[in-house]
């Protein structure tokens, strides 16, 4: 067991590293200077310079990445050059929106899908199976912004049942902060629970022609202890799989839908620092959308290892 | 008044009909074996018996277990019977067990099942030991793949026998497993049904298998029970021509003709294959498997050797090395002194027949494109007229038309299947053909015709074989000399006859003991006068 | 045939018909301005309506389509040219490093969510479809490589592999004349996965400005410029929507029904 996790871990921290190489090449070599970049054709000799100064492009490449990778492992993510305030002050505020955003998401996608999901499997082609199969081929077809304006034309504007944008603030409380969440959580949760009922089911289906569900019914379990007690289990395997990568297609989708909702997450900041070319802003925040998605995968990677014995075992 | 009673079982499953008035009883403390051929429908007389059928799976007629009618009883009350009054053990035992879930719970979970109050845990303690996994060599918090295929069989029996059924199912329990692990759990099948007084049903396409052990034995064929009657009632008067034929099959010995002088064909020399296992600590080196250690043999010109061995002996890596497919790490394979490996002009000298008739084409191709494959061996393969007078040629030696050349994979039965393979190696003329498992995968009857026509090619193409397999019945009538090989090494070699007959080794003699032999009965055959 | 290979079949050809129609007729010219004639709901001069400059949504609708067709085509072949042979290529030679570094690197491609990858790229290089199109593909090359690698793997164990090996064919040899067209069923229900997903990713993309830009018109453009209006005249956004969701449900059902047809296992159990 701890060998797995050892090795998990291993290739978390490589994960991590590559990533970080391809997003600082990608953004400060790539577009050759970044601070000419930054400030457009049009800029004095005299700014240039001090913003190279500033962002400390006078140093090497190399010795660039290493400083930029050691102030985020302290917590210094460098300071926008729009704002002149420190990254991690803004990120602060923004993530404190966009992450209960993704698991509330999160959260409504599991509550749906596994129900429906073990709902579809024990009916397996009766009219109950085909009517949820029937709602997922629509749900996985929804595009989640287009989604979330019609929620907002449909619940906001005419029932007037939730905020049609905007953000209460935590301060409000809890119940404020999760109301102006609730139609923006839909609006991405019901594409991805369709996915996953469907990851559901079919996982369920495969468990239920395996040669151990025979051999439970055979000491006498009904069919329905067999699928509880035999087949779950089993079929989490592929349902983990799928919401790990869920999770990250939420995360990063909350930077779409918080253009609906007019919120003031992790997507404004990125879309506000890109129409300023604020590099410095764009480079911290990706990189901690992509740690964020790949600690997910490492926790998915462990999950496993609880669910089934051969994994421990293995290593 | 019997255990089991199935009378006049019919059943359909869509609209294809599977069971046919199948009839038959089982008495309490009574082994019945009912043994038949793939499609028999043997599989499913055991399936209705648990009343654990397919969907859309309909049936005529009744089964009684204890006076109570199966057919008729609703699903709670089923479920209450299975695992409590009847058990069931399948063939598969890698995949009979939940892979997540210890052996203990899971065997405990039979008897909780239908005794809440019970201590589980002992019980299942006790039973384990019964089936001989100690609980101090096995604990109850092992997990399935911890343990051998003949150890997880031992558990499925566990979980079946620990509510002491009245009636016993086993399906195939042994086919999967290697022929000493398989007299282990037959012998300890029998014990069980001494001590417990339990019915046993029996189910194996193996006549050898069940001679033995079996009271009663049923002949099923598509889907009707062709003969049954007291095992050697029914072995010595075999009214119905099938049991006959699946007799003679199982026992069939081919005519080899007289090998020609010895000249070495093929020279194998010390050679050496293992493979690095996964480390299992963390800090210690990775481990290494031995699959191959250092071995030595030569095939003479014209000959048939035989390699017999359990699974995992090393006789599929060695295989595969002489064919160029893995890489030895030591010593050399020598074709006529040149050596084997990725030289085409050696290879092409050499063709193989795999086991798998389903697996071994691919199919999306035709059967002429199939069996040309082996031309790409040569540095002008023959077109247009004599290619197909060579693709003729070939499916005419394997008892096939030249028509067939056009067809698809799937148009064909599995021996018509074994057959392609045959042709397929055969069109490049090879001076050595390696029959892995060749006939493993087929029926009785179908296996005795394939071996014939190996024994009809040996005749017309003087072919040189080497005839890999863990049957040892198959390897002593086509060969003429055999090794036997066991945990890499090759421990005897010899006559074939002198080998089966007079053993040097401990392990062959161990090997012989267990495989399961079919009584002689010729001489009372002849001497019977009835037929 | 199934029912639902016939009806992803029809839906898709019907909406993809329309959309490569408009390369030769539209009901109106989708360019041409009529302000007074703004914002009309649907009806029988308009359709669909028009919108707040007076353009025919239909024709919009049709262009728009086929710009989001477009780019969710290129996108696929993108992660087919380069995905199938990179899993092939492992495939080849399972547990080398060759298979490690593919399988590495997948996962280094994994961790950038979709659109993550788009803003980078556009933050560097500026928005536009053709940066759409590059983001999108480079996100279809692991998905590719993965599938292409998961259905050969298994290919190579099987007997007829071996015996193509024992007839002398390189692995190369092999990986193209068997293995390839063995693994096209699952890249033929992969990819129209990959260009469903391609249709709806070009549309969010479009939508928040990293994608397709004016006057191009496209579907996701077509309902960024809904987004301010959709209380006024909800049909803007109303349409754009409905076609992304045929198009999508369509070429989804389409892949199912050609997995269900083309599953070699459900084929054996059928006859």
């Amino acid at each position: 067991m701890l060998r797995y996790v050892l090795k998990r871990l291993a290739s978390l921290v490589l994960s991590l590293a590559v990533a970080s190489l391809i997003i600082f090449t990608l953004i400060e070599v790539a577009p050759g200077d970044p601070a000419s970049f930054m400030l457009g054709i049009n800029a004095q000799p005299e700014t240039l310079a001090a913003l190279r100064a500033e962002l400390g492009l006078d140093v090497p490449k190399v010795q660039r990445y290493l400083n930029w990778v050691g102030g985020m492992l302290t917590g210094d993510f460098g300071t926008s050059y729009t704002y002149r305030t420190p990254v991690s002050e803004m990120v602060a505020d923004r993530i404190a929106v966009s992450l209960p955003l993704a698991l509330y998401a999160l959260a409504l996608s599991i509550l749906i899908a596994f129900p429906a999901g073990i709902f579809a499997a024990s009916r397996r082609g009766q009219a109950g199976d085909l009517g949820v199969m029937g709602a997922t081929q629509l749900g996985v077809a929804l595009p989640n912004f287009w989604f979330a304006m019609m929620l907002v034309l449909v619940f906001a504007i005419h029932l007037r049942w939730f905020p049609a944008g905007g953000f209460a603030g935590w301060d409000k409380g809890l119940i404020a902060g999760l109301t102006s969440l609730t139609l923006p959580a839909i609006a991405l949760a019901l594409p991805q629970a369709a996915i996953l009922t469907r990851v559901m089911r079919s996982a369920l289906l495969d468990v239920l022609g395996e040669d151990y569900m025979r051999t439970a019914r055979a000491k006498g379990l009904s069919a329905r202890q067999t699928l509880w007690r035999h087949g779950l289990r089993n079929a989490m395997i592929p349902v983990l799989t799928i919401i790990g990568l869920q999770f990250s297609f939420l995360f990063a989708g909350t930077i779409i839908i918080e253009q609906v909702f007019y919120l003031p997450g992790l997507g404004r900041l990125i879309f506000q620092s890109i129409s300023a070319r604020d590099l410095i802003v764009v480079e911290s925040v990706v990189m901690l959308v992509v740690f964020a998605v790949i600690l997910i995968n490492f926790f998915v990677d462990l999950a496993y290892a609880a669910v089934d014995p051969r994994l421990r075992s293995r290593a | 008044m019997s255990l089991l009673e199935i009378d006049r079982l019919s059943l359909q499953i869509g609209n294809a009909p599977i069971l046919k008035e199948v009839s038959l009883t089982v008495d309490p403390g009574e082994i019945l074996a009912i043994t038949g051929e793939s499609g028999s429908g043997k599989s499913m007389t055991a399936l209705a018996i648990m009343q654990l059928l397919p969907r859309g799976a309909r049936s005529t007629g009744t089964i009684r277990l204890s006076a109570t009618d199966l057919t008729a009883l609703p699903e709670p009350e089923l479920c209450a019977l299975r695992g409590n009054e009847m058990g069931m053990i399948f063939q598969e035992p890698m995949t009979a067990l939940n892979p997540v879930h210890t052996i203990g719970r899971q065997v405990a979970e039979t008897i909780r099942l239908h005794d809440p109050t019970a201590d589980a845990e002992a019980q299942a303690r006790d039973i384990l030991t019964r089936v001989g996994l100690r609980p101090d060599r096995f604990p109850l918090s092992r997990y399935p793949h911890e343990l051998s295929g003949g150890q997880r069989q031992r558990v499925v029996i566990a979980m079946a026998i620990a509510r002491h059924p009245k009636l016993l199912i086993a399906d195939e329990p042994t086919t999967a497993l290697d022929v000493t692990t398989q007299a282990q759990i037959l012998a300890l099948l029998k014990g069980l049904v001494q001590d417990f007084g339990m019915g046993l049903i029996l189910i194996t396409h193996d006549l050898a298998v069940v001679a033995d052990i079996a009271d009663r034995i049923a002949v099923m064929r598509h889907g009707e029970v062709v003969e049954t009657g007291p095992t050697w009632h029914l072995l010595r008067t075999m009214q119905h021509p099938y049991t006959r034929m699946l007799f003679e099959a199982s026992t069939h010995q081919v005519n080899l003709p007289a090998p020609p002088p010895p000249t070495p064909l093929l020279q194998v020399r010390n050679l050496h294959r293992s493979y690095r296992l996964p480390r299992t600590r963390l800090f210690s080196p990775p481990g290494q498997f031995d699959a191959v250690k250092g071995v030595s043999f030569t095939i003479m010109r014209g000959e048939r050797l035989g390699l017999v061995g359990e699974s995992g002996c090393g006789k599929s890596t060695l295989t595969r090395a002489i064919l160029g497919l893995e890489t030895p790490q030591k010593g050399q394979i020598l074709l006529d002194d040149t050596p084997v490996g990725q030289d085409p002009g050696a290879r092409r000298r050499m063709q193989v027949v795999f086991q798998d008739p389903f697996g071994s084409f691919n199919p999306r191709h035709r059967v002429a494109r199939l069996i040309t494959e082996p031309f790409h061996l040569l540095s002008a393969p023959p077109t247009g007229a004599a290619r197909a007078q060579a693709i003729a040629e070939a499916l005419t030696a394997v008892g096939l038309q030249p028509d067939d050349a056009t067809r698809y994979i799937h148009e064909f039965s599995g021996g018509q299947r074994q057959r392609i393979a045959i042709a397929r190696a055969l069109i490049i003329k090879p001076e050595l053909i390696l029959f892995d498992e060749a006939v493993s995968a087929l029926d009785v009857s179908v296996r005795a015709q394939i071996l014939d026509l190996i024994a009809d090619l040996c005749r017309t193409y003087g072919l040189t074989y080497l005839f890999v397999s863990h049957d040892l019945s198959v390897v002593r009538s086509v060969t003429d000399r055999v090794m036997v090989m066991q945990a890499g090494e090759i421990i005897e070699e010899g006559l074939t006859e002198t080998v089966f007959t007079n053993p040097q080794h401990p392990y062959t003699t161990k090997l012989l003991e267990a495989a399961p032999k079919l009584p002689d009965l010729r001489m009372q055959h002849s001497g019977d006068g009835s037929i | 045939m199934s029912r639902t290979l016939v009806i992803g079949a029809l839906l898709s050809a019907v909406l993809i018909g329309l959309a490569l129609l408009s390369l030769i007729w539209t009901p109106h010219d989708h360019t041409s301005l009529n302000i007074p004639n703004k914002l009309q709901p649907p009806g029988a001069a308009h359709l669909l309506g028009t919108d707040q400059l007076g353009r025919d949504i239909l024709s919009m609708t049709m262009v728009g389509a086929r710009t989001s067709l477009g780019v969710a085509l290129l996108a696929l072949a993108i992660g087919l040219s380069v995905g199938v042979p990179l899993g092939l290529a492992a495939a080849m030679h399972k547990g080398s490093w060759l298979d490690e570094a593919i399988m590495r690197g997948n996962d280094i491609v994994f961790a950038f969510p979709l659109l993550v990858m788009a803003i980078l790229i556009t933050a560097v290089f500026g928005p536009s479809a053709t940066n759409a199109i590059i983001a999108f593909g480079i996100f279809n090359i692991p998905v590719f490589a993965r599938v292409t690698r998961g259905g050969a793997l298994p290919l190579w164990e099987r007997e007829f592999i071996l015996a193509a090996r024992v007839a002398g064919k390189t692995r190369a040899h092999i990986s193209v004349e068997h293995i390839l067209p063995n693994v096209l069923n699952l890249l033929i229900v992969q990819g129209t996965i990959q260009f469903a997903l391609g249709i709806q990713v070009e549309a969010a993309l479009s939508f928040v400005g990293l994608g397709v830009q004016p006057p191009t018109p496209s579907l996701g453009r077509m309902l960024a410029d809904a987004q301010t209006l959709v209380t006024l005249a909800p049909h803007l956004a109303i349409v754009p929507g409905l076609a992304i969701i045929g198009i999508v449900m369509g070429l989804n059902l389409l892949g199912d029904g050609l997995r269900d047809a083309l599953d070699p296992r459900l084929q054996r159990a059928r006859t």
